[in-house]
């Protein structure tokens, strides 16, 4: 094929373009040439398609994202919003604090193992391009039923992924999630998340500006893989009687990526770079139009000066190529000496490929023949926006109308008992200790909490103790019941989980996993877990400072679970005073925090007993998580309590059982006057947690929480080597702990 | 003056920064040490830490081995100088042939990360001395290829010799953080040279050199205070 440059396109306006195949609609296409005033030539188009992929342009999803930055609560601790590559809050004592979660959902489906390393290594470059030191990655997955045989092959490969890239990154993986539900088996959902630590002074921008500073790419040879990859995976849904898409997934090179880190923080720490993109989806067409729109416009490259893993590879290739491990800088001139220096001494190739111009226009070159002039706005943000139309589903009354307390319950003690170790031993509730004993989670030095515990902990500054917690959740079933509701539990259990390890939850992160935008159905959920996440940021001062958007998860007609993903980032001055999740001391007084009601819609016992979706997912109270997150965090800074469990899936019995079996001791619990035990035992009433108090503090503890208006609650003590739930049975630990931590090996081992 | 100890960085190293910190915990001068750099810089030990130096995609260890400063260490080895390897700096030392023996991928094929007991069998190393023989001690262990392999005959002479430094504590139940994690060859999780200046282990001592971080233990802060003591001593 010969080079179409922009000359040719002028000259032949008629010629046919794969518009289709790249993934346009036929608008999308008009509205490219009438910008340009011609028709695109082929590095503009491929540049285009990816571009404004539902991937890139969040075109769907667009118009109800824009409430984040609307309904922004008032909060000191933003330091940079929405619309970088992650955004930054402010930590105190001078550090500041960036953090993400994004999806590698298609790609961990089609080849889990590469698809899920280069999740990690994409949400790792997006937090070094802030000037940040990665210093934790957390990891929410979901598969499909835990017994289908493709599971098998999806959930191993994943875990392998995420441990062999992330494990030889150094990074601690600190938390996240595996849930099962059929409703994932063609679309399992792999988040990756990743929290990075900086001074305030060394918060880098993605942005080109400075005619004449020199555009620099580093790191990996761009080769074949992953061309399209946005387009074609992140934004169709999948279809049998397509051809097969394993080309489309990028490889990962863990050991490039570290060198990577390694090399940029030490261009970092001497301030070569005066603007800083990584490359990820849709690769140079992304960095260079996002670079050139956020500075001052112009921006010239020459493409035949990227170094290449395929000498064969085409100029639109390069544009889309998402080949890993890259990062593209603006160096101003008298520093590309020192900037090559360090990369040499990492092994790293660097290249100069443009500079920043005068003008306002993106132009790239080949061989010396100009095959792009464009304005780069147009291609980075101008995307199209679709209000998409949306319509609450009609099935969705029914769904709330099968109400889960009309469920049989259990009749005898026996039965109770019967149930509390099937619910344990579930796949969702058993122990996940097979995937995440798969990741590094001692590397740095600095973890001081992470899985099973109710969030990851790590230590930021060795002088002062500063830590920041991060903790991920979400309940499809919830979601699913009710959208607004869902996403709101979601962000309160992510907000509690913090909390109950003593850190203030500052601000969230969401991926929002979701089927198909074109199904109005879909929309709606889409629209309604949005209004319900910005709200509840709103009521709980944590602003969302980014995220990233999922669609397309279905397969044919059936979207997974409307899925959204919160992750809460929190603070702690002194680390030593966190409150982990372990009944660790005998003796020790258990207090459950909150209200309990009689709330089964969704929970994980109407799942495992029953096998029943139906009904409203339990009421939230933002108010009630506020303040029992303020007793939380002033139980942990005084030393009022030395544990904390916060209650979500699977209720009092799930928290009582991870707890005891983490601590090691057994406990002896009164179901509480005005419940009966199967309420007290399974509801998953939100707005609560399960505490263990000193002896000593009792009076101070219960005077808090009385004086604030929190209920407390005495439901036990610390003791023995079984749960006793008198007057209805008891479970010796050993008992427990075969329950709960062998059916996850055996399912996958 | 101080005694300094030294931690290469290979790339690819990952544990550079808690081995540093660990020495620097246990009161000597920490001193980074870079892999294309023949010159020691006057340190009076050395630690190669663990992680995946140069990808370890051809055999883990293999290319560190014929690094620069590597040259120097053997040579400074071999003339006695206390050498500590830990997890790849273990594979480093083997490829080396500084220590007997060869680890092959996990016998179960995974990365394995948990909390794991060790006995210390020979207390009387430069690593060792601030340990008594037959204690059990608890450290993070993390690896993928951990599985310590020897002809039968070097693993008698180890034996004999009284060179497996540290086995995998198969006392006590064999619940999770006890027993052999990886199908080593006669449960060995570390070894000294005959001088027992050398010692290479699997697990992972500097990340239990702190009561609050990781295990919440600091049974490996001793490895780095008996190099001390030694130094000092000597």
């Amino acid at each position: 094929m010969s080079l179409d440059t922009v000359k040719n396109a002028t000259e032949t306006p008629d010629a046919s373009q794969p518009w289709k195949e790249l993934g346009l609609k036929e608008d999308e296409y008009a509205r490219i040439r009438e910008i340009l005033g011609r028709r695109p030539t082929g590095a503009e188009l491929a540049m285009y398609s990816v571009m404004w992929s539902e991937h890139c342009s969040y075109k769907s999803s667009k118009v109800h994202l824009k409430q984040f930055g609307e309904k922004v609560p008032q909060n000191d601790a933003m330091l940079v919003g929405i619309g970088e590559n992650a955004g930054v809050v402010d930590v105190g004592q001078g550090y500041a604090v960036t953090f993400k979660v994004e999806s590698h959902n298609h790609p961990s489906y089609i080849e889990p193992y590469q698809g899920a390393a280069t999740g990690v290594g994409g949400i790792v470059r997006d937090i070094l391009a802030m000037g940040a030191r990665p210093v934790a990655v957390v990891d929410p997955l979901r598969f499909g039923a835990a017994d289908h045989p493709d599971t098998k092959r999806v959930l191993p490969g994943v875990v392998a992924g995420i441990g062999g890239y992330g494990n030889c990154l150094g990074l601690p993986n600190i938390g996240g999630e595996v849930v099962f539900d059929a409703c994932y088996q063609g679309n399992p959902l792999v988040n990756a998340g990743c929290i990075g630590v900086m001074k305030h002074e060394d918060i880098h921008l993605a942005k080109a500006s400075g005619p004449g500073n020199k555009v620099i790419l580093y790191g990996a040879r761009t080769g074949g893989d992953g061309i399209g990859g946005v387009s074609v995976l992140a934004s169709e849904t999948f279809d049998d009687s397509k051809p097969t898409k394993r080309p489309a997934v990028q490889v990962g090179d863990p050991f490039q990526e570290k060198l990577l880190i390694e090399c940029t923080l030490e261009i970092f720490k001497e301030k070569l770079v005066a603007g800083i993109q990584d490359l990820g989806g849709a690769g140079l067409s992304c960095a260079t139009s996002e670079l050139a729109s956020a500075g001052s416009g112009g921006m010239r490259v020459e493409l035949d000066t990227v170094p290449l893993r395929d000498a064969t590879l085409s100029p639109e290739e390069i544009l889309m190529s998402e080949s890993q491990e890259r990062m593209c800088a603006i160096v101003e001139p008298q520093y590309v000496d020192r900037f090559m220096e360090i990369c040499e001494k990492w092994d790293v190739i660097a290249t100069v490929i443009g500079e920043v111009t005068e003008g306002e226009r993106l132009e790239i070159f080949w061989h010396g023949e100009q095959i792009v002039d464009v304005p780069p706005g147009t291609v980075a943000h101008e995307g199209p926006v679709y209000h998409r139309p949306y319509a609450r589903p009609e099935w969705q009354d029914a769904l709330q109308a099968d109400d889960a307390g009309k469920l049989p319950r259990p009749q005898t003690s026996e039965e109770l008992r019967a149930q509390v170790l099937a619910l344990v031993s579930s796949p969702n509730q058993a122990s996940k200790s097979w995937v995440t004993d798969q990741y590094d989670r001692f590397v740095q030095g600095n973890t001081v909490l992470s899985q099973p515990e109710d969030a990851g902990m790590v230590r930021i500054d060795e002088e002062t103790n500063l830590g920041v917690a991060m903790a991920t959740d979400g309940n499809g079933r919830f979601a699913k019941l009710d959208p607004y509701t869902g996403a709101q539990l979601a962000l309160a259990e992510a907000y509690r989980n913090v909390a109950a390890t003593g850190a203030k939850p500052l601000a969230i992160s969401d991926c929002l996993n979701f089927g198909s935008p074109e199904d109005p159905g879909v929309m709606w959920q889409f629209a309604e877990a949005t209004r319900g996440l910005a709200d509840g940021c709103l009521e709980l001062g944590t602003p969302v400072t980014g995220g990233n958007v999922s669609l397309y998860n279905q397969t044919g007609e059936t979207a997974i679970h409307p899925t959204p993903v919160v992750a809460v980032l929190g603070v702690i001055d002194d680390v030593n005073r966190r409150t982990p999740m372990a009944f660790a001391e005998a003796g020790q007084l258990l207090y459950l925090l909150g209200d309990t009601a009689e709330e089964f819609g969704g929970s994980a016992w109407s799942q495992v007993v029953h096998d029943h979706l139906g009904g409203m997912p339990p009421k939230v109270d933002l108010g009630r998580e506020k303040l029992l997150g303020e007793i939380l965090i002033s139980a942990s800074r005084d030393g009022m309590v030395d544990a904390a469990h916060d209650l979500s899936d699977g209720g009092v019995i799930q928290a009582l059982t991870e707890s005891c079996l983490r601590g090691g001791n057994g406990a002896r619990i009164v179901v509480p006057e005005g419940l009966d035990a199967f309420t007290f035992l399974f509801s998953e009433s939100a707005g609560r947690a399960i505490v263990a108090v000193p002896r000593s503090e009792e009076l101070r503890f219960t005077d808090m929480c009385g004086a604030r208006g929190l209920p407390a609650t005495r439901i036990g003590v610390v003791d023995g080597e079984e749960i006793e739930i008198q007057g209805e049975f008891t479970i010796p630990l050993a008992e427990l702990r075969t329950a709960h931590e062998t059916t996850i090996p055996a399912l996958l081992a | 003056m101080t005694t300094r100890i030294g931690v290469v960085t290979f790339p690819g190293t990952l544990d550079d920064r808690d081995s540093l910190r660990a020495v620097r915990l246990a009161g000597a001068e920490p001193v980074s040490l870079w892999h294309r750099d023949k010159d020691l810089h006057q340190v009076d030990a050395v630690v190669l830490a663990g992680g995946f130096s140069y990808g370890d995609y051809l055999r883990a260890g293999a290319i560190s081995r014929f690094s620069p400063v590597m040259e120097t260490i053997i040579e400074q080895a071999k003339a006695g100088m206390p050498v500590l390897g830990i997890c790849n700096g273990f594979q480093i030392l083997t490829e080396a042939h500084l220590l007997p023996g060869a680890m092959l991928r996990n016998n179960h094929l995974h990365f394995i990360c948990r909390e794991q007991k060790l006995r210390v069998e020979n207390a009387e190393t430069a690593w060792t001395g601030d340990y008594t023989a037959g204690q059990e001690i608890s450290v993070p262990l993390k690896n993928m290829d951990g599985r310590y392999v020897a002809d039968e005959h070097v693993l008698d002479e180890l034996e004999a010799e009284g060179r497996v430094a540290f086995r995998y504590a198969v006392d006590g139940e064999a619940a999770d953080g006890y027993g052999n994690p990886n199908g080593s060859l006669r449960d060995i999780a570390g070894i000294t040279n005959a001088a027992g200046n050398v010692v290479g282990l699997m697990p992972h001592p500097e990340h239990a050199v702190e009561p609050l971080i990781g295990t919440g233990r600091t049974d490996g802060l001793p490895f780095f205070t008996s190099v001390l003591k030694k130094l000092v001593s000597a």
